[in-house]
């Protein structure tokens, strides 16, 4: 059946910002998707109020609106663009349900839109966890059995009837298990059921019946309207059923199924998309199997792609989102060619001849307080995944690509496991780290898998490598290791620092003379002499049946290379691996445009990266992909096959920027700003320096490593002060100190975590603002991008703040410094490329905080602001041509207002103290763009799922300090309609101006007071300015709050428009 | 506690591994199989015999072994390659770890080498010549070894692995004993089958269709077979070249002149080609794993399904009357037919599955339908 023609724009929504359990992947789906269904000649309209997408870039759809994921506003895109069809499928929940909504409120059939890959009913069935597993059951499969709550009530009368705990809680329409949970006993099964029903847009939950500790098992399925059906991987779930697949550590394909089990599983697989309807695409099934009996349970299906289609989609290099657009415009599965192979079709299953492990990757430290036992509620921030040619071997590469510092070899000072086998029975983001320091300490693979629930078999292979561990160990120098063994290790996966570490374990901790360790680089060496090299293999869908065309490939120790290096000249692009907080899809961002830059020229490009959720690893980003750890054993294995002109590290965040020292050492060209001058701007000492010699003002600051030099340096600096440990990023444990008593506590603890490590105390500059810059810069002249202002102040990250572009209340007189010493700096730096830098102004000074010789968090929403592709012209930069030859020469004008909201995790990692601070904890962001700042603070308020209230009742409490500031915004607020209360001193000073508020107790002051008003749902807005810890997520800062009202006095004055920006940037381009 | 062992190419090519099966040497074809779950089924299927097979999947062993998986009374392989056996197996079903299942079977296996760079050199090479030994033998032995196999063209396997003796079989497909009960089918048809190395899913699941099977040497002559008044003969699936296999081929014409209806699988379609008057021909190294794709002409329908063949009908060679049904959409080869006047219908590859997926089943509804026309018409004249 070949494509429809009755179509002709197709409107697909994105998964808006990143939060847990929605990540890059939709970016990676959706890009794929826009793709394919541009080239296959349809306009495409895109939403998306991320900016730090790919897909929101605008040679990818035909018509971009990076605008909150509204009805309202989708529907006046629906008005101005007229699709044909929406195209559901791609953009995670949030476009299935948006899809949904739009649907049930009669805006598609008004405006004559079709839903194409999945109807309305299907959605509703597959979602609705009732329907759904009424629909399955009927079918004749099986569930868990369970029963639909719509409250407390509901969830209390089906424990009931179910007569046992725990109890399993899953909403209807979220996703990342999102208000889900295990109720252990009827407290918590009324606590748990309040919270997933707030969490489900349908305000439905199921109450099930556990199967904690089932095997878990899922299948990527895909259909097309002749009913062809292929599963496209299975997974398993090493973790066992109560985790959530997107916490647990999954392999494909799945380890533990005889063929009759596995066709089975396919056979009802098939069975649910048919009777769920799913009459096109890609879906997700997921199963329980009971390891004692084989008894299988259907858990759910997801009628899109999702986290799992992303992983199966590198897992096997089958691009399920690509195939899922085509599918739903008409073609069936016969009708696409594998790109891979090319000689063969889309309609077929992969075959795998190696073993692929993910890994997620967690964030607790951030989040003081927040529990770290994993159950239906996923919390992880990102992934790895890793492919070998058995399960160790991907498992060990899973764990080196982390870049924990305790992976996969334990670290001084870090205990995994507490030496009690009970503990292991807790799933926690450690419990592998710990089974496996239980196997080391000489507990049996049984009683171990017996403990964590894990299977034997499992258990079985980390206790080979703890084996092999073994015997590396008892050798003490390297000459005295057979090259068998060697080869048998890293075989097994083991990297080299691994290898190191086990040769000096009889000298752990660490006395003797470093030069008498054995290092990574000595191994790498001696095995080298030996020649125990690795082989590269390809990606091909197949198992080696048919030929491979597409160079997507992965290391292994066997006999022989695949895919040749071509004899073009080349460049390695090192990308960011895993996404973590601070470091996430903006940096991949920017690895994309630098292969995409790189293909437009004569240089190959070659990209290096680990984390399947990415557009950088889709096959086709790079000419060249290696699905590889980002370690220095690994890149350095890459760089010697395939001798590139040089290798860019300023565009992966941190992670290559952590690697230049050792690949300089090694002799590896990097390509742009010298690592020396990296150094300089990372080393505090080295820095200040440069900044006095260009009186360039820092905030005063000094290193202490004893609490008593910090106690002297605080003194000089003057109070308050923001200490930080040297070694740390993303703000890592950061703090504010006012006072001696708090800095000593702070020192102290510091001291117990990594003792011996300098501690960094800067002057803390209060109540300034904060400005960040982004600059490109080819060794002769440096260009700004953009300078974006803060609205909350310094002190809060710069990743958590709200910021826009252009600057709208900094003076000329600053942004005038502002730009003389970015200029300096970049000079000073001889930088070649990107950089960053950020200040602080206070009173008529403008402080630098710090330089970034790299691409920052920025660089795409400084890209959508202004229109010009950031890194895609550096990466030209590094490859020769100048700033001229590409005519960037001033700084870019920008036209209305771009206002960049952080997103933040506060309600899936419950935390002490949920305030923002200098450590940075938000994981996506969103754009809000209008020609007036207060429309477009609006929109990006809107898009963050904020609430801007119009009318209601507003909180304010302020310190001393800040009471003049709050009491204009009482007045502004008071003359909008708004009912104002305060606590007493807040109240006594706003009355005093005869504006009208009401009392309201702290709560110290007993009943009634505030929290009892909040919980209450009576407060509309809170405008709070305490001074230490607060349980309030959605608290409001001062500036923040002045920002707020703008927005609130520009919703009233006019409904928000909305432009795409295609038509925003069309005169400058 | 690790042996060593050595495959020999006939191209020359040693790689170096560990035992771990039997003692002792095997010579085969050696064939690569991308399936990713069901060695027990594959080890154990007829048509096997005289092929070593390379898994390409590289945990071989993660489930271990039980009596229910067995496609056969015995393992037929004549080796097994894999790249690594893992140390324990895990399945609440197994009964014995692969190691034990082989060494009790007597098959020799090697593991620990670069299987893909073997399945690489099949690809670029075709199928040919292998020798395992178990044991510290040099290389070259086993190459000199492999290249003394004479290889499967011209060789009439059905007649060494078919049964000594007719019989009935009993028993239907594998069910979770969680599945609804099948009812007992009534059996409503009489269905003879040749074995010429039949898998035993074929007939469970004829069984699960309705049949009552008798199981007959593959040297049986029509008349023999034709007393037995059978509502329909089924051809099976079997090892080696079907040109040899004129006493098959001459049965198979007796039926069609009866008008009694055939259904054949794999060698059995090749066999029936062979009746039709057309000609097989070698591929070059054969399809064998659990995803290949197959279009149902008259329906459009695409089925992932199993197969293991290194021979195909050339349908050139067919006569008029003969429909191609099934098309490989890999390699365009011809993967089913029907005759359009006669009541013969057959399919080169694996409906039964085991292992593999599902999705030809129908096809065992269809030869139901073939037998029900054929006996309506005959209560009708
Ligand atoms: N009945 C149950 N017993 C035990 N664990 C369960 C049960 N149902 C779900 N889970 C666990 O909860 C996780 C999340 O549930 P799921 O329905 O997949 O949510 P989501 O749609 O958000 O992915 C699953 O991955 C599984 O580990
Ligand atoms: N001296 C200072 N005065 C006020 N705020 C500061 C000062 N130093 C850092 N900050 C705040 O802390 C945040 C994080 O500090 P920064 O040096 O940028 O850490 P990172 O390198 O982890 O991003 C900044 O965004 C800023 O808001
Ligand atoms: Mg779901
Ligand atoms: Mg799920």
């Amino acid at each position: 059946m070949p494509k429809r023609t009755d179509l002709e724009t197709i409107l697909v929504i994105g998964a808006g910002p990143i939060v847990i359990g929605q990540a890059a992947e939709f970016d990676y789906s959706g890009t794929q998707a826009i793709k394919a269904l541009k080239a296959e000649g349809y306009r495409v309209v895109l939403v998306n109020s991320n900016p730090a997408t790919i897909m929101t870039d605008p040679e990818i759809a035909d018509a971009t609106y990076v605008e909150p994921i509204t009805v309202d506003i989708l529907e006046a895109i629906i008005a101005q663009e007229r699709p044909d069809a929406l195209l559901p499928t791609v953009g995670g929940q949030t476009g299935l349900n948006s899809a949904v909504a739009l649907a049930e409120c009669g805006v598609l059939d008004r405006y004559g839109v079709q839903l194409i890959g999945a109807g309305v009913e299907t959605m509703k069935l597959a979602e609705d966890r009732l329907l759904f597993k009424e629909a399955v059951e009927a079918a004749g499969l099986a569930c868990p059995s369970s029963g639909l709550a719509r409250s407390v009530d509901d969830g209390l009368a089906i424990a009931e009837q179910i007569g046992g705990y725990p109890l399993l809680i899953r909403p209807s329409f979220t996703l990342g298990g999102t208000g889900g949970g295990v109720a252990y006993n009827r407290d918590e099964l009324i606590e748990k059921v309040k919270a997933g029903l707030q969490a489900s847009p349908a305000r439905s939950v199921l109450v099930e019946e556990s199967v904690l500790g089932w095997k878990e098992f899922e299948l990527e399925v895909m259909r097309d309207r002749a009913d062809n059906f292929v599963v496209v991987c299975s997974i398993e779930n090493v973790d066992p059923m109560g985790v959530h697949t997107g916490d647990s550590i999954t392999v494909a394909p799945a380890m533990t199924l005889t063929d009759r089990e596995y066709q089975r599983l396919r056979d009802q697989a098939r069975i649910v998309m048919q009777v769920v309807g799913v009459e096109t695409g890609g879906s997700n099934v997921q199963f329980a199997v009971n390891p004692e009996d084989g008894r299988v349970l259907v858990i759910e299906m997801n009628p899109r792609v999702s986290r799992s289609s992303a992983l199966a989609s590198k897992a096997t290099g089958f691009p399920i989102a690509k195939l899922a657009a085509l599918l739903a415009v008409g073609y069936t599965l016969d009708e696409i060619p594998n790109d891979i192979t090319r000689t063969t079709l889309a309609a077929f299953e992969p075959s795998i001849d190696y073993v692929v492990t993910k890994i997620p990757r967690w964030a607790f430290e951030k989040f003081p307080g927040s529990d770290d036992t994993l159950g239906p509620q996923m919390k992880s921030v990102g992934e790895v995944m890793a492919i070998g040619r058995t399960f160790k071997e991907s498992l060990l590469k899973g764990l080196q690509s982390l870049e924990l510092s305790r992976s996969p070899f334990p670290t001084a000072g870090y205990a995994a496991w507490d030496g009690n086998l009970g503990s292991l029975a807790r799933p926690h983001a450690d419990r592998l780290w710990a089974a496996w320091e239980a196997l080391r300490a000489g507990r049996t693979p049984e009683a171990v898998a017996d403990a964590a629930d894990y299977d034997y078999w499992f258990v079985m292979q980390l206790a080979g490598v703890v084996d092999l561990e073994r015997a590396l160990a008892a050798y003490d120098s390297l000459d005295a290791v057979p090259a068998e063994l060697i080869r048998d290790a890293k075989r097994a996966g083991f990297g080299d620092p691994h290898i190191a570490y086990l040769l000096n374990l009889d000298d752990f901790p660490p006395q003797a003379d470093p030069d008498e360790r054995v290092t990574a680089l000595d191994v790498r060496r001696s095995r080298l002499e030996a020649g125990i090299r690795p082989t590269y293999h390809v990606v091909d869908t197949c198992a080696a049946e048919f030929e491979a065309y597409t160079p997507y490939l992965y290391s292994a120790y066997e006999t022989e290379s695949e895919a040749p290096p071509t004899d073009r000249r080349k460049v390695v692009i090192l990308g960011s691996g895993p996404n973590r907080i601070g470091q996430g899809i903006e940096f991949d961002y920017c690895c994309v445009h630098a292969a995409f830059a790189l293909r437009d020229t004569h240089f190959e490009a070659i990209m290096v990266n680990c984390n399947p959720e990415t557009v950088s690893t889709d096959y086709d980003t790079a000419d060249r992909l290696y699905f590889e750890p980002l370690t220095l054993e690994h890149v350095l294995n890459i760089v010697e096959r395939e001798e590139p002109e040089g290798v860019i590290v300023q565009f992966g965040g941190q992670t290559p920027l952590n690697l230049t020292k050792g690949l300089q050492a090694a002799g590896v060209p990097i390509l742009g700003t010298s690592p020396d001058a990296i150094d300089i701007a990372e080393d505090r000492a080295r820095f200040s320096a440069l900044a006095n010699q260009y009186e360039i003002p820092c905030p005063a600051h000094g290193s202490a490593i004893s609490l008593a030099e910090a106690l002297q340096i605080a003194h000089q600096v003057e109070y308050p002060v923001i200490v930080r440990p040297s070694y740390v990023l993303g703000g890592r444990a950061m703090a504010i100190v006012y006072d001696e008593v708090q800095l000593a506590e702070y020192v102290e603890r510091a001291m117990e975590v990594t003792p011996g490590q300098a501690i960094l105390v800067d002057h803390f500059l209060e109540d300034a603002f904060e400005v960040d810059v982004d600059a490109i810069a080819d060794g002769e002249q440096v260009v700004i991008g953009a300078i974006m202002q803060h609205i909350e102040e310094a002190g809060v990250h710069s990743g958590d703040s709200a910021c826009v572009i252009p600057p709208y209340k900094v003076s000329q007189y600053h942004l005038s410094h502002i730009r003389e010493y970015t200029i300096q700096l970049g000079k000073a730096l001889d930088v070649c490329g990107l950089m960053n830098i950020q200040y602080a102004v206070k009173d008529d000074v403008v402080y630098v905080l710090e330089v970034n010789p790299r691409a920052s968090r920025t660089v795409p929403y400084v890209s959508k602001a202004t229109g010009v592709p950031l890194a895609r012209l550096a990466t030209q930069v590094l490859i020769g041509s100048t700033l001229a030859d590409l005519g960037l020469t001033r700084e870019p004008t920008v036209d209305g207002f771009f206002v960049k909201e952080a997103v933040l995790p506060f309600k899936k990692l419950l935390s002490r103290d949920a305030l923002l601070g200098p450590e940075m904890r938000s994981t996506g962001e969103v754009l809000g763009h209008a020609t007036q700042f207060g429309h477009a603070f609006a929109k990006s308020q809107i898009a963050a799922g904020g609430d801007i209230p119009l009318e209601g009742t507003v909180f304010i409490s302020v310190n001393d300090y800040d009471k003049s500031a709050g009491l204009k915004l009482a007045r502004d607020l008071s003359r909008m309609g708004f009912r104002i209360v305060a606590t007493p001193g807040t109240a006594e000073f706003i009355r005093r101006s005869s504006i009208p508020v009401a009392t309201i107790n702290k709560v110290d002051q007993g009943s009634p007071h505030i929290v009892e008003m909040i919980r209450e749902d009576k407060i509309d807005m809170i405008i709070n300015t305490p001074l230490g810890p607060s349980a309030q997520a959605d608290v409001t800062t001062l500036s923040a709050a002045q920002a707020a009202v703008n927005g609130i006095r520009a919703l009233r004055s006019g409904a928000l428009t909305v432009s795409s920006l295609q038509d925003l940037h069309r005169d400058e381009r | 506690m690790s042996e060593p062992a050595v495959l020999g190419l006939e191209d020359g090519t040693i790689f170096h591994g560990r035992s771990i099966g039997a003692a002792g040497e095997t010579t085969g074809e050696v064939v690569f199989n991308t399936a990713m779950s069901g060695y027990q089924e594959i080890l154990t299927d007829p048509s096997y015999a005289r092929q070593i097979v390379t898994l390409t999947y590289p945990h071989i062993g993660n489930v271990g072994a039980n009596p229910e998986d067995m496609e056969s009374d015995r393992v037929h392989a004549a080796g097994l390659i894999i790249r690594d056996l893992p140390a324990v197996a895990s399945s609440w079903r197994a009964t014995e770890p692969l190691p034990e299942f082989l060494r009790r079977q007597g098959v020799v296996a090697i593991s620990d080498l670069d299987t893909r760079r073997l399945t690489r050199i099949i690809r670029e090479k075709g199928a040919q010549g292998g020798c395992i030994i178990a044991g510290s033998a040099s290389g070259e032995n086993a190459v000199e070894k492999a290249r003394q196999f004479p290889g499967l063209k011209g060789m009439d396997l059905a007649r060494v692995v078919t049964t000594e003796s007719a019989y009935d079989w009993e028993g239907g497909a594998w069910r979770h004993p969680q599945a609804a009960r099948m009812e007992n089918p009534t059996l409503a048809f009489r269905v003879v089958a040749y074995d010429f190395g039949v898998k035993r899913n074929i007939l469970r699941l004829l069984t699960d269709a309705g049949c009552r099977v008798t199981v007959v040497p593959a040297t049986t002559p029509a008349e023999q077979v034709l007393a037995m008044e059978p509502d329909g003969v089924f051809l099976s699936n079997g090892p080696g070249d079907p040109e040899p296999c004129d006493y098959a081929i001459e049965a198979t014409r007796a039926f069609m002149d009866m008008k009694v209806p055939v259904f054949g699988i794999c060698l059995g379609h090749q066999i029936l080609g062979q009746a039709f008057g057309g000609q097989t021909y070698r591929l070059k190294f054969g399809h064998h794993g659990g995803n290949q794709p197959v279009k149902h002409l008259p329906t459009g329908r695409v089925e992932i399904s199993a197969h293991n063949h290194n021979f195909a009908v050339d349908p050139s060679t067919l006569p008029a009357e003969v429909e191609i049904t099934h098309l490989n959409l890999n390699d365009g080869c011809c993967e089913g037919m029907r005759h359009t006047s006669l009541n013969a219908l057959s399919i080169q590859y694996h409906p039964e599955a085991a292992p593999g997926p599902h999705d030809p089943d129908p096809l065992f509804a269809e030869f139901i339908g073939m037998m029900l026309d054929a006996s309506g018409r005959q209560a009708g004249s």
